[in-house]
């Protein structure tokens, strides 16, 4: 839904970069994106292509490091991956959490020529 | 091949932009609150509720985002101290409010006449959580047709709220909605969160919302107040 956006922030940070650089084509550009973070890749591939065209960004690879969501309990301070979705503490089952991993959206590198 | 280190964050521009909206908000003492909720919870019932209670204390203006038509900012229109509609259909967030959209409405609104500004989100639990928009306070609001697991599906919207409002209280006889196990999802994700029962239909709750909300916006913003004497 709002893919579109997310994506011409990832082409001005890459091109920025890659001008920074002197670079002359982007061949790839590696994301990190945390599992809460509500971006659909896929979304995010398909208008990439259509806003690369004609950069130096064109035809380049985009890859997408999954961050899983890690919960930090309030009560016992054990970080864990939830496997129920009301989030509970597998040590104590006390249900108040802290986020702590999985809202990431960023790029981490990228790869250049 | 060459590697670069770039380790930027892609909502960088908004966050920015977001922070640049709070300064231009401060200098003009003004207040703003980010009104969010699922389409129908009750966001521009809640807006009008407020106006009413507190137009003889505050300035108030609204910022009405909606995907598309002008029917909030219709309602708000006359009630309101300003208003101005951003309709998101044609822009590349349609989902949501984003800083930029907040920064043009800015400079269309009177600042230096307004004391608190309330910003009506586009109705949506998902997105809206991802962009600050340079508010001081983030408001959720959940109504109770809609259920009490809302906390469990669309856990960051809760968790990042100063407060969250539950609206259509007298729903209650008719729907399942269990009030003790909301609060208890909202408090796990977010202990800081101010709880208040409303009814934007009858009135109930909306005193104490907004005595809080009186006591939150900074003195120094009451410039309706100070100036008046």
């Amino acid at each position: 839904m709002h893919e579109l956006g997310i994506t011409e922030n990832i082409m001005d940070i890459a091109l920025a970069k890659a001008k920074e650089a002197q670079a002359s084509k982007i061949s790839r550009i590696n994301l990190v994106v945390g599992e809460l973070s509500g971006f659909v890749s896929d979304c995010i591939e398909f208008y990439f292509e259509f806003l690369s065209k004609d950069t130096i960004a064109q035809g380049a690879k985009l890859y997408f490091e999954p961050v899983p969501l890690q919960l930090r309990c309030r009560s016992c301070s054990m970080v864990f991956h939830p496997q129920d979705t009301l989030w509970s503490c597998p040590e104590c089952q006390s249900q108040s959490v802290e986020v702590v991993g999985g809202r990431e959206l960023y790029i981490e590198s990228l790869e250049v020529e | 091949m060459k590697r670069i280190e770039v380790v930027q964050n892609i909502l960088e521009a908004n966050e920015s932009i977001a922070a640049q909206n709070q300064r231009l908000l401060d200098k003009h003492r003004v207040f703003a609150i980010n009104i969010m909720s699922a389409p129908g919870a009750g966001k521009t019932s809640l807006i009008l509720q407020t106006i009413a209670k507190l137009k003889d204390r505050l300035r108030i203006g609204v910022i009405e985002g909606d995907v598309a038509s002008t029917l909030d900012a219709e309602k708000v229109k006359d009630k309101a101290a300003a208003v101005i509609q951003i309709t998101t259909r044609n822009m590349s967030e349609s989902c949501s409010l984003i800083a930029n959209m907040v920064d043009y409405a800015l400079k269309s609104l009177p600042l230096e006449e307004l004391d608190l500004l309330l910003i009506e989100n586009v109705g949506n639990l998902i997105c809206p959580s991802e962009f600050a928009l340079g508010e001081h306070k983030r408001v959720v609001i959940s109504s109770l047709p809609e259920g009490d697991d809302k906390p469990f599906k669309y856990p960051m919207i809760f968790a990042d709220a100063d407060a969250v409002i539950i609206n259509k209280i007298d729903l209650l006889p008719h729907v399942d909605f269990d009030i003790l196990a909301f609060r208890r999802a909202v408090k796990g994700l977010n202990p800081k969160a101010e709880f208040f029962e409303v009814s934007c239909k009858t009135g109930v709750g909306i005193e104490a919302w907004c005595s809080w909300l009186l006591n939150e916006v900074p003195t120094s913003a009451h410039k309706t107040i100070n100036e008046g004497g």
